[in-house]
């Protein structure tokens, strides 16, 4: 049993029950599943005088935000709860071989554990390498999300099972963006600093 | 320009897909002790789900992005259409909250710039550059740093830095 519920869970297994979290939370409190939100409900959490936040951050967030960063706490401890029952997978060794041949290429050493170690780690983050996957990656994350009204959640799941044309678009975007870090700037970026940081 | 900082004002805040008179209501009903425990607990599964179906996974990103396998594609799709068909569910069967509201999904704005949809062709893509780049989304983010993947705790926090820096240049950004 064990052994199979450490493996990676197949997509017919998981994709389903992701997918029941949107009736779940519409049910319990008439609440959209959409997690970016809470990324703003963060920023208005930041104990500093209003007058040093942006209008966009003086909100009771409190009163509109709790029930997402209860949710959101539940993620976390979702992640500590499999890690720490099921050990965390080891996916480099689960994707493709194409995947992991195209990544070898790029100067990526570590294609096994969850995320590669050449980028992912506390040492890294202070290289080049690092500060564009972490820091940059997460800013335009927190920034895309926000400007678009939703990330994967809000809109690919929460928009689209909704048939909402809005979100189509920013699915599109999603991948617009993906694919050029992916195709285009990861075969320039990524051998340069992987190459040079050891 | 000033409808369209009106618009976000609400984003995030009036999350309650019910009639907009009955928001006040709902979010109250909902507030309760019972209620809290249950986002939490869909959270855990939520968390759980990331990272064993491997979504949270970088490498998985990756393999999306580069169209190698159907992993990511099966989860995302099957999510939309199990979603997609408890929606109609709910309307079919006018399925209420459990503290008695109707349930009316709020339809996502077009928004008010010259080009239509400018903030979702716009953002969405800013987004995507970031999704691929730190092969994680707002979510798995919260997952792998319950899982001990601690530097994405600093992830966040660029993620939050991002928010405030949307937060402060809003109105100069065509929606």
């Amino acid at each position: 049993m064990r052994t199979l519920l450490s493996g990676p869970w197949p997509w017919y297994v998981a994709g389903p029950l992701i997918g029941l979290i949107v009736p779940l939370l519409l049910v319990v409190g008439g609440k959209l599943f959409g997690i970016s939100s809470n990324l703003r409900h963060l920023c208005a959490a930041v104990p500093l005088p209003d007058a040093a936040k942006p209008a966009f951050l003086r909100y009771n967030w409190r009163r509109n935000g709790a029930w997402n960063l209860v949710f959101a706490l539940g993620i976390v401890v979702g992640g500590w709860l499999a890690s720490a029952t099921l050990g965390v997978p080891d996916v480099g060794a689960h994707i493709s071989e194409a995947t992991r041949a195209d990544l070898g290429a790029l100067g990526i050493t570590s294609l096994s554990g969850y995320a590669p170690a050449d980028l992912f780690s506390w040492s890294s983050l202070s290289s080049p390498v690092g500060l564009v996957i972490v820091v940059v990656g997460g800013f335009l994350v927190g920034f895309g999300a926000r400007w678009a009204g939703g990330c994967t959640s809000g809109h690919a799941i929460s928009g689209l099972a909704s048939l909402q044309v809005p979100s189509l678009v920013a699915v599109i975007g999603f991948f617009a963006g993906g694919l050029l870090v992916t195709h285009v700037l990861y075969p320039v970026l990524l051998p340069r600093l992987l190459g040079g940081g050891s | 320009m000033s409808g369209a900082v009106e618009v976000l004002d609400y984003e995030c805040v009036d999350t309650e897909q019910v009639p907009a008179p009955l928001r006040d209501a709902a979010l109250e009903g909902a507030s309760t002790g019972p209620a809290m425990l249950a986002y939490f607990a869909a959270g855990v599964l939520l968390g759980v789900l990331f990272v064993q179906s491997e979504v949270a996974s970088w490498f998985r990103i990756q393999e999306m992005f580069r169209f190698q396998s159907w992993h990511m594609y099966g989860i995302i799709g099957s999510a939309v259409v199990v979603a997609a068909l408890s929606l109609w569910v709910i309307r079919r069967w006018n399925v209420r909250t459990l503290h008695g509201e109707p349930i009316e999904l709020t339809p996502k704005e077009w928004g008010t710039g010259r080009v239509r949809g400018a903030r979702y062709w716009l953002g969405g893509s800013v987004f995507g550059l970031g999704w691929a780049l730190i092969g994680a989304c707002p979510g798995p983010m919260f997952a792998l740093v319950g899982s001990g993947l601690g530097v994405m705790a600093a992830g966040l926090l660029a993620a939050m830095a991002g928010t405030w820096t949307y937060g402060l240049v809003q109105r100069f950004l065509p929606h």
